[in-house]
Order: structure tokens, then C-alpha cells, then sequence
């Protein structure tokens, strides 16, 4: 133990100005992105609160169609590239190097580069919202032609999307070279925690597939000022050309959020049911084969631009298969609760309620996947509820799940447990009736991105605002008790957790500010207690 | 102020609306899929209702298992935490159940999909042409060829949806689902439906005809369906194409073969005599009577209620050159005969008098007060005259 607890007096680092914005430690980058990813996750909330308070009754009671469809565009891109990505990678800067036993990040001066491009690119991208003509309403997807009419605020779009790709590939890149070549001596790839695993699978996804976006709104850039058609008819080009090159990105990009947030689950279930990971290896693989499966299913977003036949069945086909190693994901967590001895702290309901609602995501995904049916459910209320399952109780799930953890480790206290069980049972309740009424809307006919509607549709749309309004007011109870947590509290002991294992256990908490500056041994005891 | 008075009003109809929920009289608490009126949307809904018992069963089966173990597994039961972490057998199994319900699933969805995609031997075929924001109605082949109509949402649902309108959509059964022009098809017939655009991706869908296909300017699709029962079926355009994308719905009204007939016959007279309007001559009060309907109907969306537009978005036609100089009079006229940048041209749609009057209108009202009449001669002239707009 006290080989592997890593004194703290030489512990000596830079304060104020020097400390935040020159930064190449990776605790420090870690704290800037999750409070990043906080602060967006409330502006893109801010947004769904205007959208949920237009749909609340049917007419136009608060904004006006175009910038109702703004915030439906900005929403998306705040809350994917804003909140979830960064928080996925203040983790991983936080935890992976003390989960594998690494001093830092192998690359620290560019850790520094890619936290610090995000406050720029959301400037730009905020900036549009008091440009002429507004800012982007054409939706996430950014579909020519519809896209290109948009006003000043296209280029800022397109070079925020840039260069929020160039930020989660630098991240990427560094999150590979770290765990390639600094895990401690003796540990295997085999032998890594699940979230570290995630990650790296998380990163080849994220290089693989922000390129092919650049490329993409890059040419959405040349057809509106340069004169190209790419994506023009008229001029030999072809729309739907886009959404192939953006699904082929949007659709691993669905995976670069949902599985870190994996990876989260599989560390707090067996540290909760103090019992090791039920199939550790199977896992890996089933990561491995969702991620692989990944880039050949795009076109299942598409089934309604009228693919060949042909492609439809392939596209099906791949998609249902998703379901098998995801489905054996599922499995393992419940076979790790399975004679466990259980007890359910915070992060343990945000997980377990993570298991259940992302596979009711999973099974809305089922059923979108069957193509002659998404013919009915395609660009509807029920794809809107199937993907806040997917992202909300299931990723953003997640991620509470992994502050209320990690937390004793962060701040060297414990979180207030009594408020951390208010928070998860009003976020579960709210989030439920915020988006399960939208299947029903989904199925009745409601199509999504319309500010107004008929009053067929009214009853379900004001129980679902009523839970997103509940839901939003619940969050601020969730930074209250990260404050209060930070500011004091019930001292944290080194391995905060009774059942918690792995290598971030075995250093005090607060973490200091250096840690693993030498190598851990792993003797036996310590490889038991990996996972 | 005003701002503040409108947001308390708003709040106060919202605190309203919490009260009365329950009783809200027209609730409709759909909670399923449609039926739907042709053999296709019936099997999609058998398909949609055997997938949803399959997940329903998974999810009763696993998420059982999981709760049994959260309510007998727990520490403060005294469980002591087993320690196995693998079984081969068990991985297999769960690997192959899964698998082996996704094959009996694929199954019948590829039969669905194939018989779907058979648009051969089909008695009628239209196109639907989607443009910000309405739809273009053109039958192509069979009974009613030659046949043109537009068709986009009704007035009244229209000024309902202004924002400050203080109208009730509670008041309106068919608010933002009513046009002013349904297609007419006949029942028992295979009819072939193509989808395209003019501007942007718009997207064809009926709910109870079982499918919906994108419109892609460039790009024909085709689609098919056997209507079984009469009756109106409505249904919205489902790709966001800009601001009105919640404001072009889809109407169509079923009719047996002999009313098919009746009403092509007629439409066809109606169409002919459309056509031939620029003899017409009109007084200042009836073209700005004639003149503000069009507006209503064709320029509100954009241009405002107040002629004011969007700022930004949607330019202004008040105190605009096009609109009230004497000069511009040409250039305001091809402007609707033609479009300009993102305002679609109109020409094909509305007759010479129907321009006349909405130019006259435009030029007369909200403080326009040019005094200018144009007639539908004027119109007619400018229709062959050279192009004096990019």
C-alpha cells in the first residue's frame, strides 16, 4: 500500500492563471473538461427547456418557427459535441492514467490544446445566435440543400464543426498513446479496467470517423461559396451523397457516446455487488464487435431516401445484429449483479436504472432497424424517444453515475449520499415522464422538429414538457451537491468505495496532484484487485 | 413592456392549461401505431405489433431476473457475494437465443420489404412535388393524366398559427392536417406514387397508407398503395425543411372509382378555365379583396401577417423598392412569376389575375400607398416579356 500511495510533499504546482490555462496535468484538464461539460449540458438544457415550454400547448405561444428550429439544431450539437463527448473525455483524463498506473497523459501539451479549443469553437458556434438570418436551423444533420440557405451563421458552423473534430481526434490520439505504451510494468491489455477499454475502442471510432464529417461540411463549405455541386442535383451532384458521408460518421459517433458510458457501468456494478465483472473477456469483444458493427450500419438513417432494395436488406440486417453483442453486454452486468451481495449507493441506481432504460432504447432500436416498419416510425416522435433513452437515461445516466463515484476521489470528500438518492429518484421519475409519452406520439403521428401541431397530440406533449421541466430543476440540486461536496464533508478514505478495485483505489484521496511518478508493483494482491 | 405583458399572458394561459388538463375535451389518447387502409399498412402494423410483443417479453424475462436479484442479493440481506466470473455455456447460450430471434424476426420483414418495393403494373401514377412549403400534385398516367393542382394548409389554420393571432387551436378539429386543395384518389386501385422536389428535401407521409418517402430535388422515388376504404387519411411532411416544415400537410380523400371520374371531369373544366384569366379586369377593391386572400394563402408564412417578414430571414415588403416604386413594377411581377433566392417562383400555380391581385394588394397595403393597380393584361405581358430578375 504505501508503495503504491504516492507521497504528497513534494506535491508543488502552479496557481491562478498559470495553473488553469497552461495546464499539462491531467487531473486539472479533467476538472476543465467535466465543468465544460457541465456548463453546456445547462446552455443545450436552457434550450430544451424553450423547446419543451413551445410544445407545452398547441400554437405558437414563445418563439417563432426559425428559431424554434434553431434551438432544435443547437441543442443537438451542444449536448453531443458540448456535454457528453467532454465529460466521456474528462474522464478518461482523470481516470485512465491513475487506472493504469501512469504518471499523466503520454502527450500533456497537446491535453492542454484540445480542452482549450472547445470554449473557441462553442464561441463561434454560440456567436450565431445573434447573427442575421440566425443561427443554424437546418437540424444536427446539416442536410443540403436545406443547410445552405442558412444565413452569416453557416461558415461559423462549419469551422466550429471543425474544429471540435480536431479536438476529439487530438483527444483520441492521446488517449491511444497513453494506454499503448505507459500502462505500469506487467499490466496486460487484458488485465485493463473496462472503462479503459471502452476508451480505446471509443478513440479508434473517433478517429475514424471525424475525418470523414470534416470532409463532409467541408464540401458543404465549397458547394456554398466556391461553386462546387457535391451535393447539388442541378449542377451533377447528389443531396443524399451527404447523408451517406454524415451517417457514415453519425452512426459510430452514437457509439463514441454510449460506450464510455459502458465502460462507467462495468466498473460500479461489480464494485456495488462486490463481485468481480461477470466475462471480462467477453465484454472486450462484444466492445470490439459493436464497434466494428458500427460502420456498417449507417444507412439504417436513411431508409426513407430510397435506397435500392438491395442495400435496404444489407442495412437491416447489419443493424439487427447490433442487438447480439449488445445484448450480451446486458446480460453480464445482470449475471455480475447475480449472487452478488448488493447494496445501492447513488452511482450503483444510476447504473442499474442505466441497464434498464438504455435497453428500452435498445428495443425502440430493434424496431427501428426493421425497415418496412421504420417506414411508419422514421423521422417521428418515437425515433425522438428512442434516442433520449439511448442518450439521456442512458449516457448522461451513466456519466452521473461516474461523478457520484468518483467524486470521494476527486475532492478527497463524500458527496451528501441522502441528496445524491434525491437527485437519481427525481431525474428517473422526470426523465420517464419527459420522454416515454413521446413513443405514443411517435406511433400516433407526430413528426419531430415541427414547432407546432394539432390537438390530436396535445395531452401527451404537455405531460412530457411537465417532466422536462421537472427533469431540468432536478439538475441544479445535482450542482448544488457537487459544490457541497467540494467545499467539505465526510473525509473520503483512499479506496472510497468497500467493493471498488483497481489502481485509483490505491492512492489517497483527494487524488494528489501527482501520482504514479513511479510505477506501481503489481504484485498479486494488486492484480487481484484489478477488476 | 410589451414583451413582458405577452410572456405573463402566456404563463397565465400555461397555469390555466395545468388546471384544465384532465378535462381537455378533444383528448385523443392514442397510444398505437395505425392500421391503416391498405393491405401493405395492415401488414406493417402486424409486423409493429409482433416485434413490440417480442421486446415486451425480452424485457419482462431479463429485467425479472435483474429485480429478483436487486431484491434477494443485497448486503443487507446478508448475502456474502459468490465468486464466479465466467461460464462458457451460459455466453454461448445467450449468444445464440438473441441470434436466433433476430433471424425469425428478419424473416418476415424481408418478405414485407420486397413485396413493398413492387410498383409494376400500377393504374395510376402521380407525383407529389414537396416546395417550402406546400405540395405540387401532377397526374402523370391513367384515369385524370394532365391533371395539376398545388395543395398546401387551409387559412384558417393559417391564421390560427400566427403568433399573435389569439386564435384557439382548440377551435379547429383539422389544425395544421387541413389543406386548401385535397388530391383526389379512387379506391381499389394500385396507384404509384412518386416523390421529388423542387428546392429542398421534403418528405411524403400518410400514416394510414403505411409509408413515407423522402422528396430530394433531382431524385424521383416511387412508392405504391391499394387504398381499401373511403374516407379522408392525413398526414405531414416528416424531413425539416425550414421554417414552415410543420405547416405542409398531406390530405388526401379516397373515392369510389365512380366519383374518381365525376370529380376528374370537373377538375379538368376548373383547370381549362383558370387558365385563360387575362381578360379579367378588376377594380381597386376587388383586386385588394382578391389580392389579400392570395397573400394569406401564398406569402404569409414568410413574409408575415404585417408584410413585415423575419428579420434577417425574410425580407420586409413594406416600404420596399419592388413594392412601391412605379419603376419596379415589372421587376415586383416577375418576382412572383420567377422567385428569387429562397421565395419560390409562382408562375406556374397562380393565374394572371391571381398575380394581378396579390401585386396590387402588396403594393396597396400596410402603408404601401402607391395608389398602383396592376390588371392580369399586365401579367400576361410580363409572362413573355424578357426577364428583367436573375
Amino acid at each position: 500500500m504505501s508503495t503504491l500511495a504516492h507521497d504528497d510533499h513534494h506535491d508543488h504546482k502552479p496557481t491562478g492563471f498559470k495553473r488553469w490555462f497552461f495546464s499539462t496535468n491531467h487531473k486539472d484538464i479533467g476538472t476543465l473538461y467535466l465543468i465544460f461539460a457541465l456548463t453546456m449540458f445547462f446552455v443545450g438544457g436552457a434550450m430544451a427547456m424553450i423547446i419543451r415550454a413551445e410544445l407545452f400547448q398547441p400554437g405558437l405561444q414563445f418563439v417563432d418557427p426559425q428559431f424554434y428550429n434553431s434551438m432544435v439544431t443547437v441543442h443537438a450539437l451542444i449536448m453531443i459535441f458540448g456535454a457528453v463527448m467532454p465529460a466521456g473525455v474528462g474522464l478518461a483524463n482523470w481516470m485512465i492514467p491513475l487506472m493504469i498506473g501512469a504518471p499523466d497523459m503520454a502527450l500533456p501539451r497537446m491535453n492542454n490544446m484540445s480542452f482549450w479549443i472547445l470554449p473557441f469553437a462553442f464561441a463561434l458556434l454560440l456567436s450565431t445566435l445573434f447573427m442575421d438570418g440566425g443561427a443554424p436551423a437546418g437540424g444536427w444533420t446539416m442536410y443540403p440543400p436545406l443547410v445552405l440557405q442558412t444565413g452569416d451563421a453557416f461558415p461559423f458552423l462549419i469551422f466550429a464543426v471543425h474544429f471540435l473534430g480536431i479536438s476529439s481526434i487530438m483527444g483520441a490520439i492521446n488517449i491511444i498513446a497513453t494506454v499503448f505504451n505507459m500502462r505500469a510494468p506487467g499490466m496486460t491489455l487484458m488485465q485493463m479496467p473496462l472503462f479503459v477499454w471502452t476508451w480505446v475502442i471509443t478513440s479508434f471510432l473517433l478517429i475514424a470517423s471525424l475525418p470523414v464529417l470534416a470532409g463532409g461540411v467541408t464540401m458543404l463549405l465549397t458547394d456554398k461559396y466556391f461553386g462546387t455541386s457535391f451535393f447539388d442535383a442541378a449542377g451533377g451532384g447528389d443531396p443524399v451523397l451527404f447523408q451517406h458521408i454524415f451517417w457514415f460518421f453519425g452512426h459510430p459517433e452514437v457509439y463514441i457516446l454510449a460506450l464510455p458510458a459502458f465502460g462507467i457501468v462495468s466498473q460500479i456494478i461489480p464494485a456495488f455487488a462486490r463481485k468481480p465483472l461477470f466475462g471480462y473477456a467477453s465484454m472486450v469483444y462484444a466492445t470490439a464487435s459493436i464497434a466494428i458493427l458500427s460502420f456498417f450500419v449507417w444507412a439504417h438513417h436513411m431508409f426513407t431516401v430510397g435506397l435500392p432494395i438491395k442495400g435496404e436488406l444489407f442495412f437491416m440486417y447489419a443493424t439487427m445484429l447490433i442487438a447480439v453483442p449488445t445484448g450480451v453486454k446486458v446480460f453480464n452486468w445482470i449475471a455480475t449483479m447475480w449472487k452478488g451481495s448488493m447494496t445501492f449507493e447513488t452511482p450503483m441506481l444510476f447504473s442499474v436504472a442505466f441497464v434498464i432504460l438504455f435497453t428500452i432504447g435498445g428495443f425502440s432500436g430493434l424496431m427501428l432497424g426493421i425497415t418496412p416498419v421504420d417506414f411508419q416510425y422514421h423521422d417521428t416522435y418515437f425515433v425522438v424517444a428512442h434516442f433520449h433513452y439511448v442518450l439521456l437515461t442512458g449516457a448522461i445516466f451513466a456519466l452521473m453515475a461516474a461523478a457520484y463515484y468518483w467524486l470521494p476521489k476527486w475532492t478527497g470528500n463524500m458527496y451528501d449520499e441522502r441528496l445524491g438518492k434525491i437527485h437519481f429518484w427525481l431525474s428517473l421519475i422526470s426523465s420517464n415522464v419527459l420522454f416515454f409519452p413521446q413513443h405514443f406520439l411517435g406511433l400516433a403521428g407526430m413528426p419531430r422538429r415541427i414547432p407546432d401541431y394539432n390537438i390530436q397530440f396535445a395531452d401527451f406533449n404537455m405531460i412530457s414538457s411537465i417532466g422536462g421541466f421537472a427533469y431540468g430543476i432536478t439538475q441544479l440540486l445535482f450542482v448544488y451537491i457537487v459544490i457541497k461536496c467540494a467545499m467539505g464533508g465526510k473525509r473520503a478514505r483512499a479506496r472510497s468505495w468497500e467493493g471498488a478495485k483497481g489502481l485509483e483505489w490505491e492512492v489517497p484521496s483527494p487524488a494528489p496532484f501527482h501520482t504514479f511518478e513511479t510505477p506501481p508493483k503489481l504484485t498479486k494482491k494488486v492484480l487481484e484487485g484489478l477488476y | 413592456m410589451k414583451g413582458i405583458s405577452k410572456l405573463k399572458s402566456s404563463l397565465q394561459k400555461l397555469v390555466l392549461a395545468l388546471i384544465f388538463m384532465p378535462l381537455s375535451a378533444m383528448a385523443e389518447w392514442a397510444l398505437n401505431l395505425r392500421q391503416g387502409v391498405t393491405p401493405i399498412s395492415q401488414e406493417i402494423y402486424q409486423m409493429h405489433m409482433v416485434t413490440l410483443w417480442v421486446v415486451t417479453v425480452i424485457g419482462v424475462l431479463v429485467f425479472g431476473v435483474m429485480f429478483w436479484s436487486i431484491f434477494h442479493h443485497r448486503k443487507s440481506k446478508g448475502v456474502k457475494a459468490a465468486k464466479f466470473s465466467h461460464s462458457t455455456t451460459v455466453e454461448i447460450i445467450w449468444t445464440i437465443i438473441p441470434t436466433a430471434i433476430i433471424i425469425s424476426l428478419a424473416i418476415p420483414a424481408t418478405k414485407l420489404l420486397i413485396k413493398m418495393d413492387d410498383t409494376s403494373e400500377s393504374a395510376i401514377t402521380i407525383k407529389a412535388t414537396g416546395s417550402q412549403w406546400k405540395w405540387k400534385y401532377d397526374y402523370l398516367d391513367g384515369v385524370g393524366e394532365g391533371i395539376t393542382m398545388f395543395s398546401s394548409l387551409d387559412d384558417k389554420s393559417k391564421e390560427i398559427s400566427q403568433r399573435d393571432s389569439g386564435l384557439d387551436p382548440m377551435d379547429h378539429e383539422f389544425y395544421l392536417r387541413d389543406v386548401d386543395e385535397p388530391i383526389v384518389l379512387p379506391i381499389n386501385t394500385k396507384i404509384r406514387i412518386l416523390t421529388t422536389s423542387q428546392d429542398v428535401i421534403h418528405a411524403w407521409w400518410l400514416p394510414d397508407l403505411g409509408w413515407k418517402r423522402d422528396a430530394i430535388p433531382g431524385f424521383i422515388n416511387d412508392n405504391w398503395a391499394v387504398i381499401e376504404k373511403t374516407g379522408t387519411y392525413r398526414g405531414k411532411c416528416t424531413e425539416i425543411c425550414g421554417a414552415g416544415h410543420g405547416y405542409m400537410p398531406i390530405v388526401l380523400k379516397a373515392v369510389t372509382m365512380d366519383d374518381y371520374t365525376t370529380w376528374v371531369d370537373e377538375k379538368k373544366l376548373a383547370q381549362a378555365a383558370s387558365k385563360n384569366t387575362s381578360n379579367i379586369v378588376l377594380n381597386m377593391e376587388e383586386l385588394m379583396t382578391k389580392g389579400e386572400k392570395v397573400y394569406k394563402a401564398q406569402c404569409l408564412v414568410c413574409h408575415q401577417a404585417n408584410g413585415q417578414g423575419l428579420k434577417g430571414a425574410f425580407p420586409s415588403i413594406v416600404g420596399s423598392p419592388v413594392a412601391i416604386e412605379v419603376s419596379n413594377r415589372m421587376r415586383h411581377i416577375q418576382q412572383i412569376i420567377y422567385g428569387k433566392g429562397l421565395m419560390p417562383a409562382f408562375g406556374e400555380q397562380l393565374s394572371d389575375v391571381d398575380i394581378a391581385s396579390v401585386v396590387s394588394f402588396t403594393r396597396n397595403a400596410w402603408g404601401n400607398n402607391t395608389g398602383d393597380i396592376v390588371q392580369a393584361k399586365e401579367v400576361s405581358e410580363a409572362r413573355k416579356a424578357p426577364k428583367v430578375i436573375k
